[in-house]
């Protein structure tokens, strides 16, 4: 579990986040959702150490990231997986070398151990015989999973995925929504996504939270969301076609 | 930000790429890595400056002093004095800002923009020891060689070409470079060398680390990186002369 207590954040004088408070549960996908520019990225690398914020705490189970020393906070680091919004993949590395890297630089196993475990995340998120590739040789969609295999190597206890389904097509983009889920389920992690994307939202949204102007602006469950009156939330929500008519053929059945 | 910003936050950086060192195989490996890619690949242009700055040089200098009143060797030993006291180690260092300070800056600021560095930090990696580490490592083990390759060449290309252009015969050259030769200016030239070497990586690595935005902005700082790695050198060339030869 992962509790966010006050959190604000700005760059100078960019007032990002204001007063920010929400509760991130274990076993179960939670998401952060808002338009793009709202601060959703900001938040997430506030809440792993990237960005110092300005006020407020990050609780991982309890206890302050920010007041941990040097020591503590790896250790809680070691146990993030973060899939970063452009994959983040190392260029000079292949395929392989991108997932084994986080075990050849903490894990304590043997070279072989090691590739068999990049080989097993590798198999979950269903990439096999690109072991050698570069990642500028494979698709945008390929880069994703093999940063949620990197992400996932070390079997971390708190995984964030920020735009994991973004600019790809909606097959992929529901295969890494399944996937994401599968792996929370499997691994029992706090899992944060954050997404624009309301099909995802309806697929996986267990917890969800609306950023809106920096604020948090509504939480709730998916139930919840299509049953909101909440002004803001909804122009978020239907802004798309699809989502409008999900809610008509909802009241047209109530 | 202030150049004292600037200043200040280029020292909290040296901090933290000595701060926690990698395992040191991991070190070595990447150090070899660099060596290859910012020195052996360097060999070319070096050696094919020195060979023809060299040979300018020599033919220069014979037009500039061509009285009866001064002995032939004497242009000898004006090449080797040149070369070994300035354009060897002041002139290749101010080329390999270029090359390979726009290199580093370009790697680490490509890094920086696509977030490579945010997930090495976040996997609790030392981002700053890793990625600048070996490469420091590398430019001040490989720079200094360099530098005695571009010595040797230098002198070699002004031999070759007052030969040739029959301004010094090979007999009087010889004797001009072996006269008054005082090892201390090798010395004098590697120091130099390894500061400069020095000041072009921590200085591009540092344009590259505090990248922001997108590809545009990596441009930039590595433009950035080799006017400023020159400025500092060339601020350093006029202190450390000062210091070590008067
Ligand atoms: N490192 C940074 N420095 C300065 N401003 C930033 C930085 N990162 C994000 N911002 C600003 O914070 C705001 C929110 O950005 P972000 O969290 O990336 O939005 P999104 O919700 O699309 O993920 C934007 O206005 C952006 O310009
Ligand atoms: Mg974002």
């Amino acid at each position: 579990m992962i509790e966010v207590q006050g959190l604000s954040k700005r760059f100078g004088d960019n007032q990002v986040l204001t007063d920010i408070s929400a509760v991130f549960e274990q076993g179960k996908v939670n998401q952060i959702i808002g338009m793009s520019g709202s601060g959703k990225s900001v938040l997430t690398k506030c809440m792993v150490g990237l960005h110092r914020p300005e006020e407020g705490r990050v609780l991982y189970n309890g206890r302050s990231f920010h007041d941990m020393n040097d020591e503590e906070k790896r250790q809680v680091r070691q146990r993030i997986g973060m899939l970063f919004q452009g994959s983040a993949l190392f260029d000079s590395l292949t395929v392989l070398e991108n997932v084994i890297f986080p075990l050849r630089m903490f894990g304590a196993m043997p070279k072989s151990e090691m590739e068999d475990r990049a080989r097993e995340c590798l198999k979950l998120v269903r990439i096999q015989d690109k072991d050698d590739l570069f990642p500028s040789q494979i698709s945008g969609g390929m880069q994703k999973r093999v940063g949620i295999a990197r992400a996932i190597a070390m079997e971390p206890k708190y995984l964030f995925c920020d735009e994991p389904n973004s600019g790809l097509d909606p097959q992929t983009a529901i295969l890494i929504d399944d996937l994401i889920k599968e792996l929370t389920e499997e691994y029992n992690t706090t899992t944060i996504v954050v997404t624009h994307d309301m099909n995802s939202v309806m697929e996986t949204g267990e917890n969800i939270i609306f950023i809106h102007q920096g604020r948090k602006w509504w939480q709730g469950s998916r139930q919840e969301l299509l049953n909101s009156d909440n002004t803001e939330l909804n122009e978020f929500i239907y802004a798309g076609s699809l989502m409008r008519q999900v809610k008509e053929a909802m009241s047209r059945r109530s | 930000m202030g150049i004292i910003g600037h200043i200040g936050r280029y020292f909290l950086l040296l901090r933290e790429t000595f701060s926690r060192p990698e395992r040191a195989g991991i070190f070595w490996r990447r150090t070899l890595e660099e060596m290859d890619l910012l020195g052996v690949q360097s060999l070319g242009i070096v050696a094919l400056l020195s060979a023809f700055m060299g040979a300018v040089i020599t033919i220069q200098t014979k037009t500039n002093i061509d009285s009866p009143l001064i002995q032939a060797w004497v242009v000898g030993f004006a090449t080797r004095q040149s070369v070994i006291l300035e354009f060897s180690p002041t002139v290749i260092s101010l080329i390999l800002a270029g090359k390979v300070g726009s290199n580093i800056a370009a790697e680490i600021g490509s890094m920086r923009v696509k977030e490579q560095i945010d997930a090495l930090d976040i996997m609790g990696v030392n981002s700053a020891g890793y990625l600048i580490l070996p490469k420091l490592a590398a430019t001040i083990l490989i720079n200094p060689f360099l530098v005695m390759i571009s010595m040797f060449l230098g002198i070699f290309g002004g031999w070759l070409a007052g030969v040739q252009a029959g301004v010094i015969s090979s007999d009087d050259f010889i004797l001009g470079i072996q006269t008054g030769f005082k090892p201390f200016h090798v010395t004098y030239a590697l120091i130099k060398t390894v500061v400069f070497a020095f000041i072009i990586t921590t200085i591009s690595a540092y344009q590259g680390y505090f990248t922001r935005g997108g590809t545009r902005e990596v441009g930039i700082s590595s433009t950035r990186a080799v006017v400023y790695s020159n400025v500092v050198i060339l601020l350093a060339n006029l202190v450390l002369t000062r210091v070590l030869l008067l």
